[in-house]
């Protein structure tokens, strides 16, 4: 069994997130890593790896030169291999290009399952592996907060609003896990010393079949028109709870506010 | 007028209130038709239409409940070339943008997702980076898909409403839409409270609370609202998952957030930062949800949520 693990590389959450001047994010004025929630589709694989026979576990990014890190760290944590879609043309793709790109990408490398984590971090629209499947013609298996695999199939197990539910889908498949699928591993000195020498293959539009004309900024289905940011909230007034005088402040808020 | 094709979600066989906000958008771009995905009461299409509905198109099939998104998503598809909205709007939950996802694939459309806000030409607001930055993106190609956050916008009835048929219309699945089966569902028991997106107000515990969280809920009720929890009280297992807050829990803008006993770490931030009004209360005067609350009260929050509810009851005696 083939699984590739499709990972993002993205701008450091806790620090500074800024746009550049053709609205795009800002990926060189900010530290990148693998986007946190990745690290549960790469702990996901490893462990199907681990558990079965004869899994290969490729690792898989779109994105600029920088990206290669966010593979690297999939490699430390025990991935075999990686894959990384570069192509300048690539600049600005919005999720209806990066998933042509991506779906190419997976059918190149050849895989029986694809894993994704349930949302990026920073365009966090949380639809990339839903819209990978419908590109593919495979089922989509996503949000797994428990993910099985066995004989051509896999299990999931979702929670959504109203229930939970229980999915189960042929193979090959689309998944992606959430944050509560198991906790992500540490890369181990071993891991990082091996890393080193584990492949990694680099390709352009052209090793994809696909035209440059039909991907990136220019050929975006969604422009961005504006980027703002968000005026300091500037914080509120502060009070210290003395005999009441906390509740006080929150029940005159609410008055006020005609919250109550 | 351009049409824009709205898919209305119900709760409990009556729109939900995010769909009375997606219809009170869509009139500023066009005229609304709304698809619904289960049958539609004469009631319930009575409610469509006093928010401006001008048709109201009822597709049913079993597949849609045996099956995840992808059924839903291909009658969607066929909707639309059915009807030729120049927008689809839909609500940002799991499922909503999950259709709104594939839908834009079959149709070749763009995609924005999360939207807070929509222009007259369909040009869409949205909070990212936690909250941190706006942006403003508008489609460009022929339809626009546009998923919109609940608790955007205050629903609107309009003036002077007539009735509105419904309209069955039969759709066509392919064997590729019945790939993901739903072997079991196991429905959530009930809180009696408002579903989480949709409160008006959230009143959420984090670590803080110690795991009791009977002041969090006496609050939430005496506000009508609902209750919320952060990961840290969810993984304590104080709270069921299905109340996290956050950047893998749910996303929630009420107008107002009550965030008690919680931090504020970034991924907390992620799902209430675009709250309209934020009250925090918190025994560390240096916690970070401070720099965001519209008033913060340091103190102990069993004290002082425990006082307010008991101010909030003497008001109403
Ligand atoms: C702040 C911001 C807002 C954006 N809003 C929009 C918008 O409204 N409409 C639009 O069309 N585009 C938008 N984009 C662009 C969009 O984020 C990218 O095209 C993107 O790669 C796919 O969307 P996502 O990152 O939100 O993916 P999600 O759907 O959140 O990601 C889910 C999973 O998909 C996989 N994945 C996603 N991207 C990649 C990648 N490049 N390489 C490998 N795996 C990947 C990962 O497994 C990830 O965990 C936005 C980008 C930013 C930074
Ligand atoms: C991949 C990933 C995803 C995540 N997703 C989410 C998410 O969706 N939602 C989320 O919430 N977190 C999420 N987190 C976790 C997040 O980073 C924080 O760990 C979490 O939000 C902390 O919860 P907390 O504020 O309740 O706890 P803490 O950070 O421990 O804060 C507890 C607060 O309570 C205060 N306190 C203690 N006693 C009292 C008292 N008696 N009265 C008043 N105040 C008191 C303390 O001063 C402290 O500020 C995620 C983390 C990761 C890595």
């Amino acid at each position: 069994m083939k699984i590739v693990v499709c990972v993002k590389h993205v701008p450091d959450a806790s620090a500074d997130r800024v746009f550049a001047d053709d609205l795009t994010v800002d990926r060189e004025g900010t530290d990148g890593l693998l986007s946190e929630l990745d690290e549960y589709a790469v702990e996901q694989a490893l462990r199907l790896a681990e558990a079965g026979d004869d899994v290969e576990v490729v690792v898989l990014t779109v994105g600029p030169d920088d990206a290669t890190a966010a593979i690297k760290r999939a490699l430390q944590m025990g991935v075999g291999s990686g894959v990384h879609v570069l192509d300048d043309a690539l600049h600005g793709t919005d999720v209806l290009g990066t998933s042509t790109v991506l779906a190419a990408a997976v059918t190149k490398a050849g895989a029986d399952l694809v894993v994704c984590g349930m949302s990026s971090t920073d365009g966090a629209m949380g639809v990339l592996p839903a819209m990978l499947a419908e590109r593919l013609g495979w089922p989509g298996a996503t949000y797994a907060g428990r993910l099985e695999v066995a004989d051509g199939h896999a299990t999931i197990v979702r929670e959504d609003d109203t229930a939970r539910l229980t999915v189960e889908v042929d193979l090959p498949a689309v998944v992606s896990v959430t944050d509560q699928s198991g906790e992500a591993r540490y890369p181990s000195m071993k891991g990082i010393l091996a890393a080193k020498k584990k492949p990694v293959q680099t390709w352009d539009l052209d090793d994809l079949g696909l035209d440059p004309a039909d991907v990136g900024l220019g050929a975006a289905w969604a422009h961005v028109v504006g980027a703002e940011p968000r005026p300091d909230r500037g914080a509120g007034q502060v009070v210290e709870d003395r005999d009441g005088s906390g509740a006080g402040a929150v029940l005159e808020f609410l008055a006020a506010g005609r919250y109550a | 007028m351009p049409t824009v094709l709205v898919l209305a979600t119900f709760a409990d066989a009556v729109p939900s209130r995010a769909t009375l906000e997606l219809l009170t958008l869509a009139r500023r771009v066009g005229d609304p038709v709304v698809v619904v995905l289960e049958e539609v009461s004469e009631a319930a299409a009575a409610v469509l239409a006093a928010h401006g509905v001008t048709r109201v198109l009822s597709v049913q099939d079993p597949a849609f409940d045996a099956y995840l998104v992808a059924p839903k998503s291909e009658a969607l598809t066929q909707v639309v070339d059915a009807v030729g909205p120049a927008l689809v709007l839909l609500t940002s939950s799991v499922e909503g943008k999950e259709v709104a996802g594939r839908l834009a694939v079959r149709l070749g459309a763009s995609l924005v997702t999360d939207a807070v806000d929509l222009d007259a030409d369909g040009t869409a607001t949205k909070s990212v980076f936690a909250g941190g930055w706006t942006t403003r993106a508008r489609g460009g190609r022929d339809v626009g898909v546009v998923t919109v956050k609940p608790n955007s916008v205050t629903p609107e009835p309009v003036e002077g409403w007539s009735p509105v048929a419904v309209e069955p219309v039969a759709v066509t699945l392919s064997d590729a839409a019945r790939g993901a089966r739903i072997t079991a569902r196991d429905p959530r028991a009930g809180s009696g409270r408002p579903g989480l997106t949709e409160a008006t107000v959230v009143v959420s515990g984090g670590r803080g609370t110690g795991g009791d969280f009977a002041e969090v809920e006496a609050l939430a009720d005496a506000l009508g609202g609902a209750v919320g929890a952060s990961r840290a009280a969810v993984d304590a297992g104080w709270y069921p998952h299905a109340y996290q807050v956050g950047q893998t829990g749910t996303t929630v803008s009420p107008q107002l957030y009550v965030a008690a006993g919680i931090s504020g770490a970034i991924q907390h931030r992620a799902g209430m930062q675009t709250s309209k009004a934020v009250v925090a209360i918190n025994s560390d005067g240096e916690a970070p949800i401070f720099a965001l609350a519209d008033l913060g009260v340091v103190g102990d929050l069993h004290e002082v949520l425990d006082a307010v509810v008991a101010g909030l009851k003497a008001d109403q005696a």
